[in-house]
């Protein structure tokens, strides 16, 4: 830490947002000090996003007052905050697929020098910090944890005295993320201090030298994370606890129901990853996870599975020996294999339709909302008033807008109308992604609950704790290709990590033992206080 | 709600046509009433409105279905020609026959017709991905220039002194008046009924409901197992089956033959027609009937106050750009209404909201 | 063939060609700024009729091709207005300005029709056009010689400006250049401007070289060949050069063949033949490359700048 300087580089003095209906941010005040790395800590919806696009001037606040490095700011546009040498690296990141990295860092500049210059100072840039990039590379072609690199060197070229980090580690790889951290530390050595938003408390431990923990648009609390527990911060972010998931040990599996072998397909078009040859199966009564990091062909495997994809497959889909892949999703429904793709708004289901229409979009041959092509609208009401029911979906009813629902609330719905079908075979993609705490756990449970009763579930997640609390083993996905599935008990993190990114098979075996044989006490995972 | 748009949008339209028209030179206020209001109070007009907003009607009703699955067919006007030329084929090959199947092989050949000129642009589009409202429209005019070709060659009625137009048809070709007395052919109820079929089709029926979610979201169509290509065939020859029913049923109806000046913009109003009639086939019989209003009432006013035939056109665009404007305006508070009450007990869901908007980019919305 | 003839055939190409590049090149910025503006054709209608006005009431081509394009940009904006401010459908919205155009230029017209104008002729003296050689140089149209210079431009724009970076990443990404700070509604303003105003100079060159004489619907699709020659060019200036000259000599070929009396076609497939030769093209450019990567993401979808 340096001190160069006697006031905080960062001071929010009682920031507040309100949004119709909502208050995103409530008195917010805390200081960063410079050259320091300090965590916003949050649940989904605690308000930590709002938060700092206030202080990236992408919002306005309508009460409080930011101070930067003694003096008062008003920051109105992202152009204000760059001048005031406030960087930002966002956690869906502000790139353009079609250009290259030199054009999408000139685009991120006010004042971009001419563009071999440019090219100078990045390289200089990426040599400094031992960055590895290609600034001619098109960005479609670029892995995430490189197009992350884009904007950390974008925001670095601004020479950055403080820099914003909006839940940066959320699709990277453990090995991405230790390097990252290396950057960020060199960071703060020379001085820049770092806004860190994270709910990872593991990574948070060791990376943040002070905290800052919001719930429901609140500061519920501050301390120094090296020298608190996990479980203590945890409890701050919660603000309760939760149920526990019930003890799924007792279960016994079954044959293998579903066995997908060889399975190939062209990406989506335009930047999509192709899939090669992805072959598993999974046994009834099982929960089968499917990691890695987002991109590597996890929809188009969703896509081909569902039947959405057709053209250009090869590979075969069997489900009680059944082929499936010649079937169309209709058909594949109807042999009892279910779906639910990770995006829930205008995929899983419809915003603007109610959740009665939204039941007959997935559920009308199985639960036979429509006969002879004449919808029955008094049974897709039903069945969407019972799904509402069971999973305790808060809406109006069944007549209520898809779209009127809370993230959480929507994924209840659309994980019931295709759970309370009974399918044999559930495939689902980011089953918590998004949702808070309570429906997450809700959901989860509702997938045990399945698998109890003999169906079997294949869980595509990003969220390596979930799959590892939830799943009875799991397979890593890399570019369109599916490692060998490993049983979670007792699996190797570092091995996982590995797979994901994109490191295979021989090398692995070479690189000897793993970290750490139990996931609770390996140091890349974080304690999931949602469980 | 549902009529707000479409109500305001031709109020503003009367308001602004007639101080635009003032402006013009022209007496703008007596503009408004003689084609707006006058023709309302003469029953002979009536019976001319009636016969003018069928075939729009019909027309619209077919695009309607497409518009709603965001299958932009704006080859209407085409179709309609070949709906007409299809049905006069039969009609020239049978005139020295009689007999009551004569009439409805017409009007299967008119709508046969019709769907077999869409299916160019349905081919192109499932199989190679071309963009149909280019084809679509393109092939309206090559249409025009297949019927120049036969009016003036082979089709030419040879006892018709050289006029590039075909024979008149016999009395078992032409369509049956059913008012005695009236203009009110048989194409009026049936432009009525095949408004209400669609009504159920779209409201009831699983076609319906594919035709709607692939508009609101394509991907969640895909999901629940409606094709893409089956949506394209059925917007297609839905538009095409029934614009080619309008043009036979116009051909055999008022025109009783087929003439070089057959088309008359009906492909295009009828755009027109679908956008006011909100795309709903019962709007659209009420539309119908308001544009065919500015065809009636411009041609009065246009010997009436010696009205240029042109102001029609400029009528109908106006119309069509403050239904679009004003369309915007009602859905913001449809919103914006139903979205305040349930987030007032969820916090944090605009923080929610705002990641998942900008990870589906769902801020991008395409309204139809 | 003579070489008076086929300096005239290589004249007519260029001078068939030039309104399809001008439009051209104006659609190709809009849909690079992710609008897609279906309302050439109208556009183009109101810059013929306005030039032709301009040109015979003040006896000043240029005047009329300078008007011809105000006009048109205003007709433009009222686009812009309906599918930015209001996020109106595009297509609908386009097909609305099409609509609007023809009518606004039919009744606008109404009063010139049957009366000729002052052409936009050539600008370099006589000498330099005595031969056919030095005609095929320098007797064009002004507007031949802008039509190249607008592709060099357009083309240097959108590839070596700061300005076309930002308009190309307002299209690539409307969401990621609004989070950077870029104004998209304002890009796509100008954009959607500009093109106005080259689709009204493409309308001008209708009434005020090709023919120079007004008449209800005097563009004939040509609009909406120009939107199509878009796609054909894949969003590139260079390729959009090409796509127009060829569009020229299909239309001069029907020219050609009907002064030659040529006979083996009926004229009305001879007049079908640029649309016909539309959806072929682009059908043949739709099977080479689905899923093109040049097309800007955006292309069509309305922009809500988030609270």
């Amino acid at each position: 830490m340096t001190a160069k300087a006697a006031a905080p580089r960062l001071e929010l003095k009682g920031i507040s947002k309100r949004f119709p209906g909502v208050v995103a941010n409530d008195q917010v005040s805390f200081a960063v000090p410079a050259g320091t790395i300090h965590a916003l800590l949050g649940e989904n919806g605690a308000g930590k996003s709002t938060l700092v696009k206030i202080i990236y001037g992408v919002q306005s606040a309508d009460e409080g007052a930011i101070v930067f490095d003694g003096n008062l700011v008003q920051i109105g546009s992202p152009k204000e905050a760059r001048a005031l040498g406030i960087g930002m690296v966002f956690q869906h990141f502000s790139l353009f697929e079609a250009m290259t990295v030199l054009e999408n860092i000139a685009l991120g500049m006010d004042d971009p020098p001419p563009r071999r210059q440019l090219e100078a100072r990045v390289r200089e840039v990426l040599d400094s910090y031992g960055l590895s990039l290609d600034p001619h590379r098109y960005v479609h072609t670029l892995s995430v944890g490189e197009r992350q690199r884009i904007e950390i060197v974008r925001a670095l070229l601004q020479e950055p005295r403080l820099l914003i980090m909006d839940e940066p580690t959320s699709v990277l790889t453990p090995q991405e993320v230790e390097e990252l951290f290396k950057t960020l530390w060199r960071l703060a050595n020379e001085g820049c201090s770092i806004l860190y938003i994270s709910h990872k408390l593991h990574e948070i431990e060791v990376l943040c030298e002070s905290a800052t923990i919001l719930r429901g648009g609140k500061v519920v609390g501050s301390c120094d994370p090296r020298r608190e527990s996990a479980k203590s911060m945890a409890e701050m972010m919660i603000g309760g606890s939760l149920k526990d998931l019930s003890d799924k040990s007792d279960c016994s599996y079954g044959e293998d129901r579903f066995t997908v072998s060889g399975l190939s397909a062209p990406g989506e078009p335009p930047f999509g990853t192709s899939l090669k040859d992805v072959s598993f199966s999974v046994r009834s009564g099982e929960i089968f996870g499917i990691a890695g990091v987002a991109g590597n062909g996890q929809n188009e495997l969703l896509a081909v599975i569902s039947g959405e994809t057709q053209a250009g497959v090869t590979g075969s889909i069997r489900l009680e020996g059944r082929e499936l892949s010649q079937l169309s999703v209709g058909a594949r429904r109807k042999a009892g294999l279910a779906s639910s793709p990770e995006e829930r708004n205008g995929h899983a289901a419809v915003p603007a339709m109610s959740l009665a229409e939204n039941a007959i979009l997935s559920a009308r041959s199985r639960m036979g909302l429509a006969s002879g092509g004449v919808i029955k609208g008094g049974a897709a009401k039903d069945y969407a008033t019972r799904v509402i029911e069971a999973f305790s979906v808060k809406a109006t009813g069944p007549a209520a807008a898809a779209g009127s629902l809370s993230g959480g609330n929507l994924q209840k719905f659309v994980m019931g109308r295709e759970i309370m079908q009974n399918p044999a075979v559930f495939v689902v993609s980011q089953p918590t992604w998004g949702v808070d705490a309570g429906a997450a756990s809700f959901i989860r449970q509702a997938m045990i609950d399945l698998v109890a009763k003999g169906a079997s579930v294949v869980v595509v997640s990003q969220d390596l704790d979930e799959l590892l609390e939830l799943c009875d083993r799991l397979a890593v996905i890399n570019e369109g290709r599916l490692s060998e599935a490993m049983d979670v008990k007792g699996i190797d993190i570092e091995k996982v990590g590995l797979l994901m990114g994109g490191v295979h098979g021989s090398e692995i075996d070479g690189a000897g033992a793993g970290r750490a044989a139990d996931p609770s006490h390996a140091p890349a995972k974080r304690p999931e206080p949602a469980l | 709600m549902m009529l707000a748009a479409p109500v305001i949008a031709v109020a503003l339209t009367l308001v602004v046509g007639a101080v635009l028209f003032t402006l013009l030179g022209h007496d703008g206020l007596g503009a408004i009433l003689e084609i707006f209001v006058k023709p309302l109070f003469n029953p002979y007009r009536w019976q001319d409105l009636l016969v003018k907003a069928a075939p729009l009607a019909m027309i619209a009703t077919g695009l309607a279905i497409g518009f709603r699955a965001n299958v932009w067919n704006i080859g209407a006007e085409g179709q309609y020609i070949l709906g007409g030329l299809a049905g006069t084929g039969i009609a020239l090959a049978t005139l020295d026959m009689s007999g009551g199947w004569i009439l409805p092989l017409m009007l299967l050949a008119g709508i046969v017709g019709g769907m077999a000129w869409a299916a160019i642009p349905a081919v192109l589009k499932t199989t190679l991905g071309v963009n149909e409202i280019l084809s679509s429209l393109m092939l309206n005019y090559v249409a025009i220039q297949l019927l120049y070709y036969l009016m003036r060659g082979p089709w030419k009625d040879p006892m018709g002194f050289n006029f590039p137009q075909t024979a008149m048809f016999t009395a078992d070709q032409t369509l049956p008046m059913v008012v005695p007395g009236t203009l009110i052919h048989l194409g009026v109820p049936l432009a009525v009924a095949v408004a209400l079929t669609a009504f159920f089709v779209m409201t009831r029926t699983i076609t319906g409901f594919q035709m709607r979610v692939v508009g609101l979201a394509p991907k969640a169509a895909a999901f629940g197992g409606f094709g893409a290509a089956s949506t394209v065939w059925i917007a297609l020859m839905a538009g095409g089956g029934l614009a080619g029913f309008a043009g036979i049923l116009e051909a055999s109806g008022p025109f009783g033959q087929m003439v070089p000046q057959f088309p008359t913009g009906y492909g295009y109003t009828a755009i027109i027609v679908a956008f006011l009639g909100r795309l709903n086939p019962l709007g659209i019989l009420l539309a119908a009937m308001v544009l065919a209003l500015t065809y009636v009432g411009g041609e009065s006013a246009q010997t009436t106050i010696g009205l240029p035939s042109a102001a029609t056109g400029v009528f109908q665009a106006m119309m069509l750009f403050f239904l679009l404007a004003t369309d915007i305006l009602v859905r913001y508070r449809v919103v914006s209404g139903r979205a305040a009450p349930k987030t007032a007990r969820a916090p944090g869901k605009a923080e929610a909201e705002a990641k998942s908007g900008a990870k589906t980019g769902e801020t991008k919305v395409v309204t139809a | 063939m003579s070489l008076d003839l086929l300096v005239a055939i290589l004249m007519t190409i260029a001078g068939a060609a030039t309104p399809l590049l001008i439009a051209g090149l104006g659609e190709l910025v809009v849909e690079k700024s992710g609008v897609l503006n279906l309302g050439v054709e109208g556009m183009m209608l109101i810059g013929a009729v306005t030039g032709f006005a301009v040109a015979t009431t003040t006896g000043f081509p240029v005047l009329g091709a300078f008007a011809a394009m105000v006009a048109a940009a205003l007709a433009s904006a009222i686009f812009a207005v309906l599918v930015l401010t209001l996020m109106a459908n595009q297509v609908a919205t386009g097909l609305a300005l099409t609509i609007f155009g023809t009518g606004v230029s039919a009744l606008i017209g109404a009063p010139f029709v049957g009366i000729t104008t002052p052409t936009l002729g050539t600008i370099f003296p006589d000498w330099l056009t005595s031969t056919p050689l030095l005609r095929l140089v320098f007797g064009h149209s002004p507007l031949v010689y802008l039509g190249l210079l607008l592709t060099l431009g357009v083309w240097w724009f959108l590839n070596r400006s700061r300005a076309g970076l930002i308009l190309r990443a307002v299209g690539e990404s409307d969401t990621a250049a609004h989070a950077i700070g870029y104004p998209v509604l304002k890009v796509r303003y100008l954009a959607i401007l500009f093109g106005g105003a080259m689709a009204g100079l493409a309308g001008s060159y209708y009434s005020l070289v090709l023919t120079p004489m007004w008449a209800e619907r005097l563009t004939a699709g040509r609009g909406w060949i120009a939107i199509a020659l878009v796609v054909f060019a894949s969003w590139r200036p260079g390729r959009m050069l090409a796509g127009a000259y060829l569009f020229g000599l299909v239309i001069t070929m029907e020219l050609q063949a009907k002064a030659a009396g040529f006979n083996m076609f009926a004229p009305e497939f001879l007049a079908a033949l640029p649309y016909i030769a539309t959806i072929a093209v682009l059908a043949i450019i739709s099977a080479a490359k689905r899923g093109s990567a040049n097309a800007p993401a955006c292309l069509g979808k309305s922009f809500r700048a988030t609270a």
